[in-house]
């Protein structure tokens, strides 16, 4: 009785507008999807550090490496705003990171394929961080009060990253024939793998009625990803790219068509076997081994200034 | 002592400007006082967010519990004569 009450108000809540707290009565469920959510959308940005992080010792000039190590040092920022968020529901960091390393925690499947050429550099930025600000976007105005705000935070800082790497490809394409090839090589690799960043087609995504109802997600992921579309054609014909599409056309309204994604690759990602997963949780958990000293240091330096201060 | 201690949660406000309020922007974690200030620097405020940080450690921040927020704000609404609209002014009255 008590609970169906509480959902009442619950919804209502959410039909007005009015942001969840971390206080707040909630359904099991929806804190269940907001944990599962956020620390995904965590992990991504911090196993997002690796395939650039790649390049920051190759970067081509001084300003392209002090550029990249900003770009990734915000990465890490912003998974540590969402892990901060995520904590609000009541797990623990230490949980979170312990579900990552076992495979329970999911990351974008995105960052499972490598970056061999510094054009790379440029298609991350454009498309990746592109599609992600687009999603993200959409998200500031998700019902959770912290993811929401972390969101605002991360908004503002996110479209730098994507301007650095739209610059990286057009510097590129205004280059040599090999750099030019290099660059359209780099776009061919993220294109679908970027499409792919929005999920399944919203008949096919399991949870997403629910995330709807609630507020959590506020567009489908199919309108999410034609609004990336939309955007990224015409910035890659602008600059001489050839979209890797045979199919695609510009419809009447302004929008564009394009071919289905190969969900097979996407599946087959999502379920391990993308080129990068295993490197990519080994890589984590080895960082993560390896600050186990920093850690225990740092509790043993506080102990001692305790002790010091009780005495004096 | 767990190896995998992330340490105590911290909340961060950030004064934008001076003259303006400390504002609520998010939490961190950190070993020690020290720590707690400098991670709040290099996370909250790497694009000239702020001219004053403020940490607490959020296991000593007191709040209205879930629940209990009718009878800590309600009382309020029963006390019109607080606002300044309660008052009958005289016709013509002016800069009041």
């Amino acid at each position: 009785m008590e609970n169906s009450k509480n959902l009442e108000v619950f919804q209502a809540k959410i039909d007005a507008e009015i942001k969840i707290e971390p206080k707040d009565w909630m359904p099991e469920e929806y804190r269940q999807h907001l944990i599962r959510q956020m620390s995904q959308h965590a992990h991504s940005e911090v196993i997002g550090m690796q395939p650039e992080g790649n390049w920051i010792t190759r970067s081509p000039s001084l300003r392209a490496r002090k550029i990249l190590m900003a770009k990734v040092q915000d990465e890490g920022g912003h998974g540590l705003y969402l892990y901060c968020a995520t904590e609000t529901l009541g797990v623990t960091r230490e949980q979170l990171i312990q579900w990552l390393h076992q495979g329970k925690a999911k990351y974008a499947s995105v960052f499972n394929y490598p970056s061999p050429t510094w054009a790379d550099m440029g298609a991350i930025g454009w498309l990746v961080d592109g599609a992600a600000i687009v999603n993200q976007v959409s998200l500031q105005r998700t019902s959770y009060g912290p993811y929401s705000r972390a969101m605002v935070r991360i908004c503002k800082e996110e479209s730098f990253h994507q301007r650095q790497g739209y610059e990286i490809m057009a510097t590129l394409m205004e280059g040599t024939a090999e750099q030019k090839k290099m660059a359209q090589e780099a776009f061919e690799r993220w294109w679908w793998p970027s499409l792919m960043m929005f999920g399944p087609h919203d008949g096919d995504s399991p949870r997403s009625s629910n995330a709807m109802k609630w507020k959590i997600k506020r567009e489908t992921n199919d309108d999410l990803r034609q609004q990336f579309i939309d955007k990224t054609i015409p910035q890659a014909e602008l600059i001489g790219l050839k979209i890797p599409d045979a199919n695609y056309k510009l419809l009447e309204n302004g929008s564009y068509e394009t071919s289905d994604i190969d969900w097979d690759e996407f599946w087959n990602v999502i379920k391990g076997n993308g080129p990068c997963n295993t490197q990519r949780i080994k890589q984590h958990a080895a960082a993560h081994d390896n600050g186990q000293w920093v850690r225990e240091a740092a509790i043993a330096y506080n102990e001692k200034k305790e002790q010091q201060l009780k005495l004096a | 002592m767990s190896t995998d201690n992330q340490g105590p949660i911290w909340e961060v406000f950030v004064q934008s400007k001076p003259g303006k309020p400390y504002k609520h922007v998010g939490s961190l974690h950190a070993y020690d006082k020290e720590m707690a200030i400098e991670n709040a620097r290099d996370l909250y405020t790497r694009r000239n967010e702020g001219t004053g940080l403020w940490l607490v450690k959020a296991e000593e921040i007191v709040s209205v519990k879930s629940g209990d927020e009718e009878s800590y704000f309600e009382p309020a609404d029963d006390k019109i004569y607080r606002h300044p609209t309660f008052y009958n002014m005289p016709e013509g009255s002016k800069h009041i």
